[in-house]
């Protein structure tokens, strides 16, 4: 196997845009007959455009813890967590069978579309849901360990502890992990392979959790 | 530009540690110390347990990096610019929980802990970011 140039980055240490990718194993290993169907890759890891949005979140998010009132808290906690538990039920079990099925071109296009998104959607909404989420625990008197429903708000820390350790050790390294290696010159099927691999079963195991979280986020809204 | 090739490392590398592992039970051990926690607010805390679970975390923190330090070949330089931009990223999401605490007046030991937490947190996760990224690459000396 030829050795791959580990500069594939520009001078500024960012991976370059627009490389090439031969979509099948035998193609980049050159081992198929007939020319490489070479699939040109221009793609950002992470949105820089994306990153205002961001920002305007997290500056939400700090008017409202600091300011304290019941309405920001709530709408923060309640659309930032409606947006973690559907992208994450989506992912695991939509989106994550479908990337399976797909054929390797397809699912480079899908994944080169998705995927950067999803480095920079998933970690905002599930911050604000959570930082929301505690502050208007301790509002609302959940947090104290006197109150009637802090049962169910031990549990919900137990299922969002969970879902944290998948998502931060498997989960975001394996999105980062194979979007780096599509913008590589040649990039290695089998590598990618593995990683969506990983990153489909570990978002399956995370929505599954969000089943739990669907429970008792609305036992705790009921009283 | 770098002065190194790269050689592609197998998929299944027998040399590397299991840094992602014992990552997630790092991980898993300052969640479950804040889970206790914050299981007991208001009430007095008694902060030994969480402070041995801490203690653990970041053993398993500091035994991790050395671990991978002791690696022949690594990747360093993938592992470094992708962990230090991570590390920005998750310094901020840990900068925001740490507000949340802060508004809410928690001070003292548990504050002590929990912050001592976001700390292994914000190191932790861009390491496992870093190492997923770089694994794939063995870095080694261009030939002459």
């Amino acid at each position: 196997m030829p050795p791959t140039r580990s500069d594939d980055l520009d001078a500024d240490g960012e991976p370059m845009s627009g490389v090439t990718i031969a979509p099948t194993q035998a193609t980049v290993h050159g081992e198929g007959a007939g020319p490489p169907a070479r699939v040109p890759l221009d793609f950002e890891i992470v949105p820089r455009k994306g990153l205002i949005g961001v920002a305007v979140a997290f500056v939400a998010l700090i008017v409202a813890i600091a300011a304290n009132k019941l309405w920001p808290l709530m709408f923060l906690h309640v659309a930032g967590g409606a947006a973690w538990t559907v992208l994450d039920l989506f992912l695991g079990f939509v989106i994550g069978p479908i990337l399976g099925r797909l054929s390797s071109p397809a699912r480079i296009e899908l994944v080169t579309r998705l995927m950067p998104k999803m480095v920079i959607i998933l970690p905002t909404v599930v911050t604000i849901s959570l930082a929301a989420g505690w502050q208007l625990g301790t509002k609302l008197g959940y947090v104290l360990s006197g109150s009637p429903s802090h049962g169910w708000l031990v549990a919900s820390f137990i299922v969002v502890g969970v879902m944290a350790v998948v998502a931060l050790g498997l989960l975001e390294p394996a999105n980062i992990a194979v979007l780096i290696e599509l913008k590589k010159p040649q990039p290695r099927p089998e590598v990618i392979e593995s990683l969506i691999k990983r990153f489909s079963y570990s978002a399956g195991i995370t929505g599954a959790m969000q089943i739990a979280t669907l429970v008792i986020m609305t036992r705790l809204a009921s009283g | 530009m770098s002065a190194t090739t790269t050689v592609h490392a197998p998929l299944d590398e027998p040399g590397l540690p299991p840094v992602t592992q014992i990552g997630m039970a790092s991980l898993a051990l300052i969640v479950a110390g804040g889970i206790y926690l914050s299981a007991h607010l208001p009430e007095h805390v008694p902060l030994t347990p969480a402070v041995i679970l801490l203690a653990l975390s970041a053993l398993l923190l500091a035994g991790n990096l050395a671990a991978l330090s002791r690696v022949h070949g690594f990747a360093w330089g993938r592992f470094f610019q992708v962990a230090r931009r991570a590390m920005l990223a998750y310094a901020i999401t840990a900068g925001l929980i740490e507000f949340a605490f802060l508004e809410d007046h928690l001070s003292g030991g548990p504050l002590v802990v929990l912050t001592l937490s976001l700390v292994i947190y914000a190191v932790h996760v861009p390491m496992l970011i870093g190492f997923t990224v770089a694994r794939y690459e063995l870095s080694a000396p261009a030939p002459s």
